[in-house]
């Protein structure tokens, strides 16, 4: 069991700290929440930067420990998050990567690479969340195209994403986890209307999608018709592998903000917060553990994260309100206050729970995969 | 960064599950159970000679000169089994106390106000005037209190190899409970395939591989910090998993001939070992307003 950095590590780490330290200073100041073009012309220029200085394919093409090493130390220096680049970097880069053929390759990475192309998830509808199998969205063959009609839901970035990584029902009679198609679809379609969801945090983060007889090119179908399962069990192990793995040195941070606060207003000296707190110490220490853990194996068995994914952001989504709730607990009475900002991550927190599979398919995917309980309902 | 036994260290567990497996399998724990309160001084000397005490010594003073990682391993072996007596005390005293490195020597420690196995203890590290015996909760760990003694600070050595202690309990019930859940059938299925019974076991593998990943890092690094999360981690798992375990087995669990009980109760012992729970909260809230965060 080894923790260090190898020299190669080392030398990778040395290198972006230094960059960081240099180019951070001059980034423009950050758009306000609500601002999606503003937030979107942010999120490419720190993308571009990326590219520029060697960094852009860092999710995808360095080995996970290199990954990992990139996300504490991006987060530690507090450089911008990956926003609106997060399903083309995370997600689509990653499934064209391995399912793409050259051709698409060619066409859809670079633009991703270099903070061009902005992607968004259409997976979820509806009817269609935890059991994503259940999609209704169709697509018909016509010609040299798909023909698409249904509406997709929770659908993050749509407003301003120029590309969706679209699941559609391509056979009706096939079984449920056959008869869906991965599509790349282009988001200025005729017939695609996209409505924002405001959330309970107040916010309009993302959206509903209606796709009213959209034409998508048949070139665009990345992997076999009717194989889309299989193509996005491949994104899913990435979205759960270190997907969440930078914001925990950032909760790290925000627990020494809490003790600094409490500290000044004088819950410090309860005890029982302060063993909260400790123990959230604790906890975040362990995550980032567990994700070096998770990656070295994942490092060992060819690259694709594991099931340990799911062990991770069961315990990962939990802490993080926990997290929060102790956040009020040292603000007291402000902790009603929208301006404050722990505020609206405590409300944003909810969402952990929830979204990318839910606790309890979390639950369910440890219990049969890798515990080998038996099926059940 | 390599986070991942190595093959000698995979060697050293599997050489000691067999060793306990041999000398203290699972009639040996109920025999054990059943007449508390001995210590087997043949198996101590037999972990003597796997090099169980002598481990981290230096090769020249006649150890085996390995480090905490593999220290950490053999005593999650020891946790999983519920291997009795003091065994980090007797390991930590190898070296110091003539005998203990060999097994020959049983050394125990005055631990805040306890001493386990005082009475079969050779030697006893550390000031007992007056020790009073308890009926102890656990059958298979022996104890007295020493009245008006003051918690010092703990030796992080002995807070680590607590914590390996307790994950090997957390791994074990997971591995019981799970058995327990394929193979007891009501209503017609394996009660595993009951959502509500699945979650129970998802969660002590959530809980116990967290733990795990938190034990190991801090035998690496062992920085008292790592040391104090792992403490507390390996706690909840152990505490938590075995209160599960004893949920999923049902009626069965809540009998004296399951052993599921033993391994509740020898992990409440050890979450008051080694300055206890509180402590390493401590440490951990006080290092956040140092900004070691």
């Amino acid at each position: 069991m080894d923790l260090s950095d190898t020299p190669a590590e080392e030398e990778f780490r040395a290198r972006l700290r230094e960059w960081l330290a240099k180019t951070l200073p001059g980034l423009p100041p950050q758009p306000s929440p609500d601002d999606w073009p503003g937030r979107r012309a942010y999120d490419l220029g720190w993308q571009r930067r990326l590219h520029d200085a060697g960094y852009a394919a860092v999710h995808w093409d360095a080995s996970p420990a290199i990954r990992l090493i990139f996300l504490e130390e991006t987060e530690k220096a507090g450089a911008p998050y990956v926003g609106a680049n997060f399903v083309g970097l995370l997600h689509a880069g990653p499934t064209i990567a391995a399912e793409g053929t050259d051709g698409q390759r060619a066409r859809w990475l670079p633009p991703i690479l270099r903070g061009e192309e902005v992607w968004c998830q259409g997976f979820s509808e509806p009817d269609a969340g935890s059991d994503l199998a259940a999609l209704r969205t169709r697509a018909w063959r016509d010609g040299d195209a798909y023909v698409v009609t249904g509406s997709k839901m929770w659908t993050s970035h749509a407003e301003v994403a120029d590309w969706c990584e679209l699941l559609v029902r391509t056979d009706p009679d096939a079984p449920k986890h056959r008869g869906i198609t991965w599509l790349a679809m282009p988001m200025d379609a005729p017939g695609i209307t996209v409505r924002p969801l405001r959330t309970l945090a107040g916010s309009a983060e993302f959206a509903e999608v209606f796709l009213d007889e959209v034409r998508v090119p048949a070139a665009n179908r990345v992997g076999d018709e009717n194989d889309g399962w299989r193509v996005t069990m491949v994104t899913l192990s990435f979205e759960r592998g270190t997907a969440f793995a930078g914001e925990v040195v950032a909760c790290r941070r925000v627990l020494g903000e809490l003790a600094g606060a409490a500290r000044e207003n004088g819950r410090w000296d309860d005890p029982a917060l302060r063993r909260r707190l400790g123990r959230l110490h604790a906890e975040f220490r362990a995550l980032w553990r567990l994700t070096q853990w998770n990656v070295s194996a994942a490092q060992a068995s060819g690259g694709v994260p594991g099931a340990g994914g799911s062990v991770f952001k069961l315990r990962y989504s939990h802490a993080r309100q926990e997290l929060y709730d102790a956040a009020a607990e040292v603000l007291g009475a402000d902790c009603l206050d929208l301006d404050r900002p722990w505020t609206l991550d405590r409300l944003s927190s909810l969402s952990y729970t929830i979204a990318a599979g839910t606790s309890q398919i979390q639950h369910g995917i440890i219990a049969e995969r890798i515990l080998g309980l038996p099926k059940g309902r | 960064m390599r986070f991942r036994l190595t093959d000698d260290q995979r060697a050293l567990r599997d050489g000691m599950r067999q060793l306990l497996a041999r000398r203290f399998d699972g009639a040996a724990l109920r025999g054990a159970a059943e007449r508390p309160e001995r210590l087997d001084r043949a198996l101590w000397r037999a972990l003597g000679e796997a090099g169980f005490f002598a481990l981290r010594l230096p090769e020249e003073q006649g150890g085996v000169g390995l480090g905490l990682p593999e220290a950490v391993l053999v005593f999650e072996e020891a946790g999983r089994v519920l291997l009795p007596g003091p065994l980090a005390a007797t390991h930590l005293a190898a070296g110091a106390v003539p005998g203990a490195a060999t097994g020959e020597t049983v050394v125990s420690a005055v631990d805040g106000g306890l001493v386990e196995w005082l009475a079969e203890a050779d030697v006893v590290r550390g000031d007992a005037p007056g020790a009073v015996p308890m009926r102890s909760l656990d059958p298979l760990t022996p104890l007295h209190r020493v009245p008006g003694r003051a918690a010092a600070a703990p030796d992080p050595v002995a807070v680590l190899l607590t914590a390996a202690e307790q994950l090997g309990t957390a791994a074990r019930v997971c591995e019981l409970a799970v058995q327990h859940a394929r193979a007891r059938e009501q209503f017609g299925r394996p009660i595993g395939a009951f959502q509500a019974v699945a979650h129970l076991c998802a969660g002590m593998l959530a809980r116990s591989e967290t733990a795990r990943a938190a034990v190991y890092a801090a035998a690496v690094t062992a920085d008292p910090l790592d040391i104090a999360a792992a403490r507390l981690l390996a706690d909840e798992a152990a505490v938590r998993g075995a209160r599960d375990c004893l949920q999923v087995h049902g009626g069965m669990g809540f009998t004296w001939e399951s052993e599921v009980h033993l391994h509740l109760k020898r992990a409440w012992v050890r979450t008051h070992r080694a300055g206890g729970v509180t402590h390493s909260e401590e440490a951990l809230a006080a290092a956040l307003t140092a900004g070691a965060a």
